[in-house]
């Protein structure tokens, strides 16, 4: 498929647009996916912003993005196609006295009118290459992997009754992974891989600017520099990049400039961040006044 | 693909293959698919600016995070260093990080190893102790019933070990039969009916009943394998050894001083290869004891992944704790909060007057479902009961 090659630069210049700030990697890696189009694999912890990877990607390429949640118990049945059988049933009623021949009526409910797109039928049927997200692939089964394998190197479907859907454009695909099951080397295989790290001071500082317009360059610093600190501590649930944007939103929107000027409104505002009880019970104010301090 | 690679010179080529090896000898494995693929990407316009590179390789050949983590010092190595030295250096640092393949060389002799434990007599109470060798019929359940302390070395030991091993086999095949035969909880499936009425022309001739499906039963397990645990550590690690082959989602812990994650180890089919690799990684076995610390480790680092709420975590240890029992308990209880069961196998417990009196057994008490002996055959086959029900 000729699709146009967009170069490393302009998907680097273009995800910063969008606001995703992405390290060097990442660019690469992206633009990697479309020269030896093969789907990409990203892994790390929760709240690193691997969706928003996928959500980038389609603005990048002002593409539709298709995402498909794996969940336990997924089946074929619900990631790719489905027939409408009510539809159907209601068809076959209305022309039961018609006097129309069974195999018409049969060709009729086996047509594209009463067949339901799933995810997975819906990103190979697209004229334009979508990116299909398939998202926290380790919580589906073993079964559906093996599937996925499948479908990821032939970019075909074959539905009994209706033949088979060949891609009419082959979609970039993003998987995610938790790391709840160790997925199969076979599918690791297939993929370019990254993993994705919590960002530095620096990074999470810049996309802290860039989806924050108007938000104080040095005020920035400090927010990322405190949010590291706390990411140091033992905590049960470490804090991810949507919650340190939550965070920097609840201070900006009370009027705080200087952490280290208010630390009661600091301390009360860290349930942005920290989720659990025992998270919360660990980092004390004077904790909170430190990590401050030294943000500061 | 060969196209691009004509692109590339011969010495190119050769550098590539030469960088392939040298992964391979680190532990990625890199198929021909990958060699032509980065054949590709040197050809292109990205190799236009060397630093570029790095990052394209490594999203193509890592593939999980610590290949990814160790991809740019191989790479520095091979490509930017010069002369023979870093080559070497490469190597050998390949083969320090290369514990999933097997070694056939002899442990190093400082490590002795849990196979050359099992191998040694049991000292304490050798056959002096003067029990009657029976033989025929009732060898087995008299062999079923004797504790693992008291075995002696020889053909006896080996087939107390034997036995384990059946009896982890034909837990799987019983407790997977019980829950088939619990699955009886039926609801009718609307949609499914509604798509087989269809071939009935509209009538719901055919019911399609629902089935929940339930995730296999973990089993995680975590030996203590310190020096009051010695005379029975052998046997438990040949009880896991076939526990983990059996269910294939088993996941198996040492621990002592600190936590060792020994699956892989026992994923080797062989159960004397397994014992030599197990021996490899947990090194320091047959010291002190710190539960507590342990737990903590296992918690924090392993636990997220390993255990749902379908897992059931077994604890092979006489509850002899070095560390605070404060710990012990408060670990215990994030622990429990995260599994559905947990059984605590002592193997303590068999020996007559025996009270659970240790420390650490008293913190740990509190939180656990099953307390159980774990001194003789017997006792290990009573625990199948135990996990049908779960």
């Amino acid at each position: 498929m000729p699709s146009e090659r967009i170069p490393r630069e302009t998907i680097a210049a273009r995800l910063a647009e969008t606001g995703y700030v992405a390290d060097r990697e990442l660019a690469t890696a992206l633009w990697m996916m479309d020269y030896l189009k093969r789907p990409l694999l990203i892994e790390g912890e929760a709240g690193v912003g691997k969706t928003e990877v996928a959500k980038a990607l389609a603005l990048v390429h002002g593409a539709e993005l298709i995402r498909m949640q794996c969940y336990e118990g997924l089946d074929a049945n619900s990631a790719l196609y489905e027939w409408n059988y009510q539809r159907q049933l209601i068809a076959i009623k209305a022309r039961e006295g018609s006097g129309e021949s069974p195999e018409s009526i049969e060709a009729r409910i086996f047509s594209e009118d009463y067949l339901l797109e799933r995810p997975l039928l819906k990103a190979i049927r697209r004229q334009a290459p979508p990116v299909l997200l398939i998202d926290e692939v380790d919580r589906a089964d073993e079964e559906f992997e093996a599937f996925l394998l499948e479908l990821l190197s032939d970019f075909q479907i074959t539905i009994p009754e209706f033949g088979t859907v060949s891609a009419l454009s082959i979609p970039r695909v993003v998987l995610t992974s938790n790391g709840t099951r160790e997925l199969s080397d076979a599918l690791r295989r297939r993929c370019l891989y990254h993993y994705l790290d919590f960002p530095d001071v620096d990074r999470e500082a810049a996309i802290l600017r860039a989806r924050q317009p108007g938000i104080d360059a040095s005020f920035a610093l400090s927010v990322a520099r405190m949010v590291a600190g706390l990411r140091k501590e033992e905590l049960r649930k470490t804090p991810g990049i949507a919650e340190t944007l939550d965070w920097a939103a609840t201070l900006a929107g009370l009027g705080v400039s200087d952490l280290s000027a208010e630390p009661e409104i600091v301390h009360a505002t860290l349930l942005a961040l920290l989720k659990t009880h025992e998270d919360r019970t660990r980092v004390t104010p004077e904790v909170t006044a430190q990590l401050a301090g030294r943000a500061a | 693909m060969s196209a691009s690679q004509d692109r590339l010179g011969l010495g190119m080529r050769r550098r590539l293959a030469g960088f392939s090896r040298t992964l391979r000898d680190a532990g990625f494995s890199v198929g021909r698919s990958e060699t032509g693929d980065a054949a590709r990407v040197i050809a292109s316009p990205l190799a236009d600016r060397p630093e570029r590179l790095r990052p394209a390789l490594k999203a193509l050949f890592a593939s999980n995070r610590s290949e990814y983590e160790r991809f740019d010092e191989l790479f520095d190595a091979f490509w930017r260093g010069r002369g023979v030295k870093r080559a070497a250096a490469v190597t050998a640092f390949g083969a320090a990080n290369r514990p999933r393949r097997f070694e056939a060389g002899p442990p190093g002799a400082s490590a002795k190893g849990l196979t050359e434990r099992a191998e040694a007599e049991a000292p304490g109470a050798p056959a002096a102790e003067g029990h009657g060798r029976e033989r025929g019929a009732s060898a087995q359940e008299s062999l079923a019933r004797k504790d693992f302390a008291r075995l002696a070395a020889g053909p006896e030991r080996e087939e107390a070990l034997a036995l384990a091993e059946r009896l982890a086999r034909a837990m799987r095949a019983r407790v997977t039969r019980r829950e088939r035969a619990r699955r009886q909880g039926r609801r009718v499936d609307l949609r499914a009916t509604l798509r087989r009425s269809v071939a009935r022309g509209g009538q719901p001739i055919d019911l399609k009943f629902r089935r929940r499906k339930r995730k296999p039963l973990r089993i995680v397990a975590l030996l203590d394998a310190s020096g009051s645990m010695e005379l029975y550590v052998p046997v438990f690690t040949r009880f896991l050894h076939a526990l983990s082959q059996a269910f294939s989602q088993a996941e198996a812990y040492l621990f002592h001083t600190r936590l060792a994650h020994v699956s892989s180890a026992l994923a080797e089919r062989h159960p004397q290869r397994a014992l030599d690799r197990l021996s490899l990684m947990a090194q320091g076995v047959g010291g002190g004891t710190r539960i507590g610390d342990c737990l903590a480790d296992f918690n924090r680092s392993h636990a997220k992944r390993v255990l749902h709420g379908r897992a059931c975590v077994m604890i092979f240890s006489d509850g002899y704790d070095t560390g605070a029992p404060e710990r012990l308990a408060a670990e215990m209880h994030a622990l429990r909060r995260r599994c559905r069961r947990i059984v605590w196998l002592n193997p303590l417990t068999g020996r007559a007057g025996f009270a659970p009196v240790a420390r650490g057994m008293q913190a740990a008490l509190p939180f656990v479902d099953l307390f159980a002996p774990a001194h003789d055959l017997k006792s290990l086959a009573e625990l199948e009961r135990y996990l049908a029900r779960l």
